[in-house]
């Protein structure tokens, strides 16, 4: 019986990819988008992959879709018509992604079926995981176990990536950019755009769902050990909050409570806290990362030491690098420097003698 | 093999269809699109794989005095912590991909694959041309 | 009959109605005529569809879990019909008209853009000549 909602949720899924490829309105196709990540958010939860669909739910249904509408409002809204394939298939592309899709087919032949308890994938590390991640680290989320300290060196990895994810859209977008509380001391205290006067409803909607909303985020980060939860999801619901907040009340507004200077500097702190953390263990004299030196005498309590402060870092980090694209995206369209019309390309410099 | 394979079938057709987006569709937002259908796609294919007939999600059920209990099957761990992390790298990566759109269309005026395409070719044909015209000047003088 | 199966019942009765919302609230998005008439039966899915399902929920399961789910739904209410409301108000911004002109009578003909009368067979339209509801 649950395989029926696994594959009413898949069958759901691939009509709304084709939808998505279908649809020519980019507005229509980028909240099928999302409505496509809250799905699979539902199916990971059919699969038990709860931290996995909470993670996807917050980022793909939230994050990721207000990223799309920001550049949607950089650029066009509809998709133009095709002018070399005015029949609207692309036949080659489709031969190509046949052929594709057999020969992945054909090497998933000989995988094992779907939910066999004894396949390969079971045993060796994740039979340790399961087996002993109780007694080592001793927190009954073995995901935020195997995260944070069994895969440490990895969620490092991943953890720079976001950073430098950050870093250049900083880069590319960034540049013309103002702090706009720093350069323009001159706005007043309360200005606000001039139309959330007029839209009661969802600025006292907003303004009573907001402290619970980042509550919750700090409920997540704590509460990772027991629950689905940690610091990626943390991360993301905290600038989901304010970037609810910015979307409402302007990201000026925003601005004023988050500066901007200080979201980036809280890009690079929750890096070098996650680092530190692994420094810290190599001073005491064990390997980087190695949590249980931190407290020789309870290995498990250097653990949840290790690991609070390993998730703190993600939750830091995320939640600002999310800010920073969305500060970014934002000024984009304010800043009087950018105007919307396409701009020429510079003429090449010719020779000046033409003799 | 059907009754035992048929998710894989499911993800590759999923996959197959970011695929096309990305490759036929000319708009590059519509290709980000795309690009994200593929990665959650990919996703799936990792947690399907985890996934344990009967089982629950792999959070330790504990007994009133703090100890395990015993006989629970719990579905794997490991694929859902290595998915985890590639999905909030992947809305990263995605607005890095948006940050170059909005640069393009900056640049080009437009998003369509065709004609950022043949506003390339022009732009390097007239380099072509004015560092053609450079050996001339410099003969001369 | 147990106080378990009583509970296990009204539950039931319960989800099956916020079932039946939901399935009403899906076929009233696909069939309905304009803009705002679909977005009221999103709003139907939102507010009864969540409110069945959630109450029933809350009966089968123990009483934590049972305060978790109506927090939950108590938060859905807030914030969804505030979302329905924003995305009205943003299509009424915007310009998207209540009513379709109805096409009723073929011999008279429809209104000219700027005439400064009012044809009395059309309805009135309070914003103009833009998108009429079933092109959003």
């Amino acid at each position: 019986m649950e395989e029926a909602i696994t594959i009413a949720l898949f069958a759901l899924l691939l009509v709304m990819a084709m939808v998505i490829g279908r649809e020519r309105n980019l507005f229509s196709a980028a909240m099928l988008t999302g409505i496509f990540s809250l799905i699979s958010a539902g199916l990971f939860t059919a699969l038990d992959a709860v931290d996995v669909a909470f993670t996807e739910a917050a980022v793909g249904a939230g994050i990721s879709t207000v990223l799309i509408l920001a550049t949607l409002a950089l650029t066009d809204h509809h998709e133009a018509h095709d002018r070399l394939h005015p029949s609207k298939v692309n036949w080659k592309a489709v031969g190509v992604v046949t052929l594709t899709g057999v020969a992945l087919l054909y090497g998933t032949v000989d995988m094992p079926a779907f939910g066999v308890a004894d396949a390969p994938i079971h045993e060796g590390v994740a039979k340790h995981y399961i087996d002993h991640s109780f007694e080592e680290i001793g927190i009954p989320n073995v995901v935020t176990a195997v995260l944070a300290s069994y895969r440490g060196y990895d969620t490092f990895g991943e953890l720079g990536v976001i950073f430098v994810a950050g870093l250049g859209v900083a880069l590319l977008l960034g540049a013309g950019a103002p702090s706009i509380t720093s350069e323009h001391p001159h706005l007043p205290q309360k200005s606000r755009a001039p139309y959330v006067r007029e839209m009661p409803v969802v600025r006292v909607v907003t303004k009573a769902l907001l402290p619970f909303i980042l509550l919750f985020a700090l409920y997540v980060q704590a509460h990772g050990d027991f629950g689905p939860g940690g610091g990626f999801q943390a991360g993301v619901i905290f600038a989901a909050g304010l970037v609810l907040y910015g979307l409402v009340w302007g990201p000026t507004a925003l601005e004023r409570f988050a500066r901007h200077r200080i979201v980036e500097r809280a890009t690079a702190i929750g890096l070098l806290l996650y680092g530190g953390v692994g420094v810290a263990t190599m001073a005491v004299g064990g390997n980087f990362l190695e949590y249980g030196v931190l407290t020789p005498e309870h290995p498990q309590h250097g653990q949840h030491y290790g690991i609070f402060l390993v998730e703190l870092g993600v939750g830091i980090t995320v939640s600002a690098v999310m800010l920073v694209i969305y500060y970014v995206f934002a000024a984009r369209n304010v800043s009087p420097t950018r105007s919307s019309a396409p701009v020429t390309l510079p003429p090449p410099p010719m020779s000046e003698d033409a003799s | 093999m059907i009754a035992n394979l048929w998710h894989y079938g499911l993800v590759v057709v999923l996959m197959m269809t970011g695929l096309y987006i990305v490759i036929a569709k000319r708009n590059y937002v519509k290709k980000m699109m795309g690009l994200a259908i593929f990665q959650t796609s990919v996703i799936m294919l990792y947690v399907t794989m985890g996934k344990v007939t009967g089982g629950t999600p792999p959070i330790f059920v504990q007994n009133d005095d703090g100890t395990l209990t015993e006989g629970i099957v719990y579905s794997n761990p490991l694929p859902m912590v290595l998915m985890l992390t590639a999905i909030v790298v992947g809305v990263a990566t995605m607005a890095v991909g948006l940050a170059l759109v909005v640069r393009i269309k900056e640049a080009y005026g437009t998003v369509e694959d065709d004609l950022v395409t043949e506003l390339n070719r022009e732009d390097e044909a007239r380099r072509h041309l004015s560092a053609a015209a450079q050996p001339i000047k410099e003969s001369k003088s | 009959m147990t106080l378990e199966l009583v509970l296990q019942c009204i539950g039931a009765v319960f989800l099956l109605g916020g079932s039946f919302f939901c399935i009403v609230g899906g076929i009233g998005l696909v069939r309905l005529p304009t803009f705002y008439t679909r977005c009221h039966a999103a709003g139907v899915t939102d507010s009864a569809g969540a409110a069945g399902v959630l109450v029933g929920l809350a009966f089968v399961s123990t009483p934590l879990v049972a305060f978790k789910l109506v927090t939950v739904l108590a938060f859905v209410w807030l914030t969804s019909v505030a979302s329905t409301h924003a995305l009205v108000k943003a299509a009424h911004a915007r310009g998207v008209r209540v009513m379709n002109t109805p096409r009723l009578d073929w011999t008279i003909p429809p209104p000219a853009p700027d005439d400064g009368e009012v044809d009395p067979s059309t309805p009135p339209s309070d914003l103009g000549p833009h998108l009429s509801g079933e092109e959003a």
